[in-house]
């Protein structure tokens, strides 16, 4: 047996260092402090282990139901076997007295032959059926807990791992699984059934030649062996180059309007073709290994079959043997191998599929750094009084906050002025909660954030932020998000109070208009609006607006400025903004510096202090004239 | 079948033809290997065996390896050439499918959800492929190895032959209720899975929002009734394959047994030896495998036909936004910007963004756009570089209408700042080049210092630092700067800027601004402002009210003269001090 050796290395471009290649090529993509989910060989014991452990609790619902399909497949594989047997006893048992003008018994035998058939059919139509449905039930499963478990996970999770992949594990790893599921299990199972069940008959139909019929198993399983590993490292070469191939695509058009502007068609082109190729070239490598396998494991077939003709046929010669014996013998060789064949074909979609399965389990092993708490304090009508006791934080290793120690009373409107970097989103993003402290607290009426229930704590803490990002939907509901159940006078309520109602209103099914994709039809000052309709309707205790307002013109600004004055009686606000005008509707400024509280009072009284604030100011004043 | 719809896709094979015909010659080869197989063990069991010949069964046994080994050879060959001819083309093709999505206009993508979009180029062309991989070819193979067995078979005994396939007539009928059922199936699916990756999208670009809100039980419960749907949707179409496979596994068998008992009557008969019916049993067992295939191929033509349809709609948008045959390319620019009796409004509505819009930028000027949230201020910025086209009246360049000009030729001649600095995963030099040709290192640097964007030399690789969402996270003022440097790079006749200073603090707009002045000198200029001091870089401003230019003048002038004008522009800070 001959097997091309070089089906065993991977070419140039698909090996297993691929992502993190930075030939010439590779330029573009510049230098990041870390690649994070690609792992090398080392870690594949610890991954396999690790996507056992997930397929174990996926399957684990489903055990009598795996049990009945499992009694199914038994009982259509007895009957499916029986067929070689039957027709070796129609030749030696029915033809035979046959040719004696007997032809009851040959009647009989092909009797038994529909029986078998028919409960073959009818147990594979069952067996298909209840298999089908379990998939789609894992599926479903699998599907709905790694929704909900990516949704768990922090944000400081999706900086890290990026949109990108998460889109990716949850598509195109999904798929691959659902392949398996849908079809590729089906004959594993069959075939695995299949080749012990003749393995069994083979031997108790004549031990001799059973066993000259066994000779070339070692081979077999040195040779599945070989593929196996091979085939692991280049699907997880395939695994790793889709996901250049999505991220590239969903960014790329998700940027359109620039890439039009820039002309960057061509050099997007170029990349596009670039991992596409490679992905192509990861494919080639796993295609060529299986269509190594497939033929092996057929061609060792046929050297059974020989041997089997040749010992069994010196056999029948000597008279130790019948020629239906024989004849039953050639035609289970076949069904050996042909499922053998098979198990080759699915063996890919079966490597694809652990491929992803291990994406999804590093996925699904990712523990929120920001967990919900295990017992949660009672927290049913929070008043808004927030503080931070000595909190630092930090980063990627990075200090941005020190020491911060401050308190705001419930009502009080808090503007945080500072340069960019100061810490300034960082403070609104622990208040929010999408961070924890690395040392101190943080706390809503006296309790630590930590010990809140999200859901209570995203009721009395809201953030509006520049990224007014909208979903698909209708602008009504966009704007019912915090809080679906609100009625359409309080809807109307608030976007009247922002000023928002006459351009909703104007669209052609009002409320109801469809904001397509992202919203892009809205401007996005009007997103903006929508946004802050959104918080106002969510009535929030703490609301926290990071430069909400950078796309608002000067009317729409001081509505909403209005709005917010009537809107905050009685509630804790931050607000962080460039434009000053925005922080003069403050009851108290501070000035944060390099992650230090530096200045803190009413603007008023900053102002006439010519600290900073002060500063900064006359600085904004000028720039008005 | 559906083969008819992939006619589209032949274009895409043709380069691998060579691979085609070698992969289709094994096919050949290996079929006739397979075939003589039985041919062998027949001659084995009838010659050496029966006559007890053991001098002839050694070689006998030989052959039968010799063939063995070939038939491999073939095989090999065949998924190996399948495989690659496939692959390239599903390369070529998502390669395709890519640059026609490039050059489709803004105002496609605006329409289309992205969700949806992905899942064809990455779910359906796979599905495309896999037929051209494997169904394509198993079902020439069914269709070879039928005719190449029922030849066999007819030469040992043609009335057994008949029967043979007779027992598989009704697979036409099977198949037929099967592609009415199934196409439907298929499509859903199809669709469905764009929905939910939409969804998905959504969750993870939005993720800021889904936490912000506490709204991850909404968007739990709007991804489960997705999720369920497919399910229930794919069990449907779990039953019609079941029952297909099912019946097409039946029929083979059934033939196997009316083979044993006519053949048997045969052999008793004489007309028959044991040997013959041996193999005409192997026969019938060959046919199991290719009528399993069918069951495939039938499904896997049903979905590749539904993939391809979904891939034509996306492939028979034709972009709107494309070079007219008489469109030419234009020297260098001075810088002359009009708008004629422009008018635009988006295709599928009625109503008017901009109408008769009437506004000339002379070169060298700089003219500040200033409007109500929501007036329509940057669809007018994006009629230049024509990522819009308007409606009616025109948008000139020296005179010239711009959709007479080459779009790469205008495009090149605008510097573009969006409000929405849109950043992609690469290095900063890609994003400030956007993969331009070759800009010169003093052009790059006078682009960064322009826009205040020195902090990139600080960045821990400096320009080589990987930005976006892959890579090193930049404040919203550091995006909007780098933006700008992008913008004023390569030193453009004409800069659009819609509002670029939106998100960077006090100090840093009064230096952009300074610098933005002086880039400005001798640049035409467009100008989408929301704040007063972002003006006194314009010469002139005009209001844009009702989708039209309501007032031309200077700043000054239209403070004196325009009561809108000043409401929107008047002063925020006395009001606040009021």
């Amino acid at each position: 047996m001959s097997v091309p050796t070089r089906a065993a290395s991977p070419p140039g471009a698909s090996g297993a260092d691929l992502p993190s290649k930075r030939g010439g090529e590779d330029r573009w993509r510049g230098v990041a402090a870390e690649e994070v989910d690609e792992f090398s060989p080392s870690v594949a014991g610890l991954l396999r282990r690790r996507s056992r452990r997930l397929l174990f609790n996926l399957a684990r619902p489903y055990r009598g139901r795996m049990a009945l399909s499992g009694l199914l497949i038994i009982v259509r594989s007895s009957a499916y076997l029986a067929l070689p047997y039957l027709v070796g006893l129609g030749i030696d048992k029915g033809i035979r007295p046959g040719r004696s003008g007997n032809l009851s018994m040959l009647e009989l035998i092909v009797g038994a032959l529909l029986v078998a058939l028919a409960v073959n059919a009818a147990a594979n139509y069952g067996f298909l059926r209840l298999t089908g449905r379990i998939g789609a039930d894992i599926l479903y499963d699998l599907r709905r807990t790694l929704f909900a478990h990516v949704q768990q996970l922090s944000l400081s999770f999706y900086e890290r791992y990026t949109s990108g992949r998460i889109i990716s594990r949850l598509t195109s790893d999904i798929d691959a699984l659902s392949e398996l599921l849908a079809t590729g299990l089906t004959s594993v199972l069959t075939s695995v059934i299949s080749v012990v069940a003749i393995t069994v008959i083979l031997l108790r139909l004549d031990l001799r030649l059973g066993i000259a019929a066994l000779i070339a198993m070692p081979i077999v399983v040195v040779l599945t062996w070989w593929f196996r590993s091979n085939s692991a490292r280049s699907y997880r070469a395939v695994r790793r180059a889709i996901v250049l191939v999505i991220v590239h695509y969903v960014e790329s058009l998700g940027g359109i309007r620039a890439v039009h502007a820039f002309r960057r068609e061509p050099r997007n082109q170029e990349i596009f073709v670039d991992v596409n190729g490679r992905y192509r070239d990861a494919n080639i490598w796993s295609n060529r290994l299986s269509s190594t396998f497939g033929p092996a494991i057929q061609f060792l077939g046929r050297v059974t079959t020989a041997s089997v003709l040749l010992y069994g046929g010196y056999l029948v010669i000597q008279g130790q043997l019948t020629l239906g014996v024989l004849t039953a013998f050639v035609l289970y060789l076949r069904q050996f191998f042909d499922p053998m064949q098979e198990l080759s074909q699915f063996y890919n979609v079966f490597q694809a599929a652990g491929a992803a399965l291990e994406k999804l389990a590093g996925v699904i092993e990712e523990a929120p750094t920001v967990p919900e708490p295990l017992s949660p304090a009672v927290m049913r009508e929070a008043k808004g009084a927030i503080a931070f006791d000595h909190v630092t934080f930090a980063y990627r290793d990075k200090p941005v906050l020190h020491d911060l120690d401050v308190r705001i009373p419930a009502g009080q409107i808090v503007a945080l002025v500072g340069e960019t970097g100061a810490g300034k989103s960082t403070i609104a993003r622990l208040i929010s909660r999408f961070y924890d402290p690395t040392e101190g607290r943080v706390t809503l009426d006296g309790v630590d954030l930590r010990s809140i229930a999200v859901a209570d704590l995203r009721r009395a803490i809201v953030m509006v932020t520049q990224e007014s990002f909208l979903f698909s939907g209708t602008v009504g509901d966009n704007i019912r998000f915090g809080r679906p159940d609100a009625t359409m006078a309080e809807v109307e309520a608030a976007t009247r109070a922002l000023g928002a109602h006459d351009f909703i209103a104007a669209m052609p099914n009002g409320y109801d208009t469809d904001v397509r994709r992202r919203g892009v039809r809205l401007s996005s000052g009007q997103r903006q609006l929508v946004a802050f309709a959104r918080a106002f309707v969510a009535d929030p205790r703490v609301l926290i607006l990071d430069e909400a307002t950078s796309s608002l013109d000067l009317p729409s600004e001081r509505l909403v400025q209005r709005a917010l004055r009537t809107l905050l009686r009685g509630r804790a606000a931050f607000i962080i903004a460039h434009r000053l005008s925005t922080v003069e509707i403050a009851d108290r400024v501070l000035v944060i510096d390099a992650g230090r509280i530096v200045e803190d009072g009413a603007p008023s009284e900053l102002r006439r202090r010519s600290g900073r604030y002060d500063s900064l100011h006359r600085q904004w004043v000028e720039s008005l004239a | 079948m559906g083969l008819f719809a992939l006619r589209r896709y032949v274009p895409y094979l043709r380069p691998y033809v060579w691979l085609v015909v070698v992969f289709g010659l094994s096919q050949l080869g290996s079929l006739v290997a397979a075939a003589s197989i039985p041919k062998v063990i027949q001659y084995i069991i009838d010659g050496p065996i029966t006559h007890h010949d053991l001098g002839r069964l050694v070689p006998a046994a030989g052959l039968l390896l010799l063939v063995a080994l070939v038939e491999f050879g073939f095989i090999f060959l065949r998924r190996h050439f399948s495989g690659v001819a496939s692959l390239r083309m599903e390369t070529d093709l998502r390669n395709d499918f890519y640059a026609h999505l490039q050059g489709l206009h803004v105002a496609f993508h605006d329409n289309w959800q992205s969700g949806q979009l992905l899942s064809r180029a990455i779910s359906d062309i796979a599905t495309v492929r896999r037929f051209v991989s494997f169904g394509l070819i198993w079902f020439l193979q069914t269709i070879v190895t039928f005719i190449v067995v029922f030849v066999l078979m007819a030469q040992l005994d043609w009335l057994l032959a008949v029967v043979v396939f007779g027992c598989m007539v009704p697979i036409a009928f099977f198949s037929r209720i099967f592609h009415d059922k199934y196409r439907l199936i298929a499509r859903r699916l199809q669709d469905l899975t764009g929905d939910i990756t939409t969804t998905i999208e959504e969750m993870a670009t939005g993720v800021r929002i889904v936490k912000a809100f506490g709204r991850m039980p909404l968007m739990q419960k709007r991804f489960d009734a997705q999720a369920a749907l497919i399910r229930s949707v794919s069990l449907t179409g779990t039953r019609e394959r079941a029952l297909l496979w099912s019946e097409l596994n039946f029929l083979p068998n059934l033939s196997l047994a009316a083979v044993l008992f006519l053949g048997g009557l045969n052999v008793v008969q004489g007309r028959l030896t044991i040997g013959g019916l041996v193999a005409f049993m192997s026969y019938v067992f060959m046919l199991v495998w290719p009528m399993d295939a069918i069951g495939w191929v039938l499904s896997m033509s049903e979905e590749c036909q539904t993939a391809s349809e979904r891939l034509n709609e996306v492939l028979d948008s034709r972009p709107e936004i494309t070079d007219r045959p008489s469109a030419h390319a234009m020297e260098r620019s001075r810088g002359r910007l009009e708008f004629r009796g422009v008018g635009f409004k988006y295709p599928s509505s009625n109503e008017w963004i901009l109408r008769d819009l009437n506004l000339v930028v002379e070169p060298g000027e700089t003219v500040g756009i200033v409007g109500r949230t929501g007036s329509g201020k940057t669809t007018l910025s994006y009629l230049v570089p024509r990522l819009y086209d308007v409606a009616e009246g025109a948008v000139l360049v020296d005179g010239v209408d711009v959709r007479d000009i080459r779009l790469s030729s205008l495009r090149s001649h605008i510097g573009f700042a969006f409000e929405d600095p849109i950043l992609f995963s690469a290095s900063v030099h890609e994003n400030l080049v956007m993969g331009r040709p070759v800009v010169s290192d003093r052009e790059l640097k006078r682009a960064i210092d322009v826009a205040q964007a020195g902090f990139v030399w600080d960045l821990p690789w400096g320009l080589e630092t990987r930005v976006g969402e892959q890579g090193y996270t930049l404040s919203g003022g550091q995006r909007q700067r780098l933006a700008l440097a992008r913008a004023v790079l390569g030193a453009p006749p004409i800069l659009v800027l819609d509002d670029p200073l939106s998100s960077v603090d006090v100090h840093t707009e009064a230096v952009i601004e300074e610098a933005l002045a002086r880039v400005l000198e001798g640049v035409t200029g467009l100008l989408v402002v929301h704040r007063p001091s972002t003006l006194a870089l314009a010469d002139r401003v005009a209001l844009i009210d009702g989708g039209t230019v309501a007032a031309v003048g200077t700043h000054h002038e239209l403070m004196r003269s325009n009561d809108l004008y000043r409401a929107l522009l008047s002063q925020e800070y006395g009001e606040v001090v009021a």
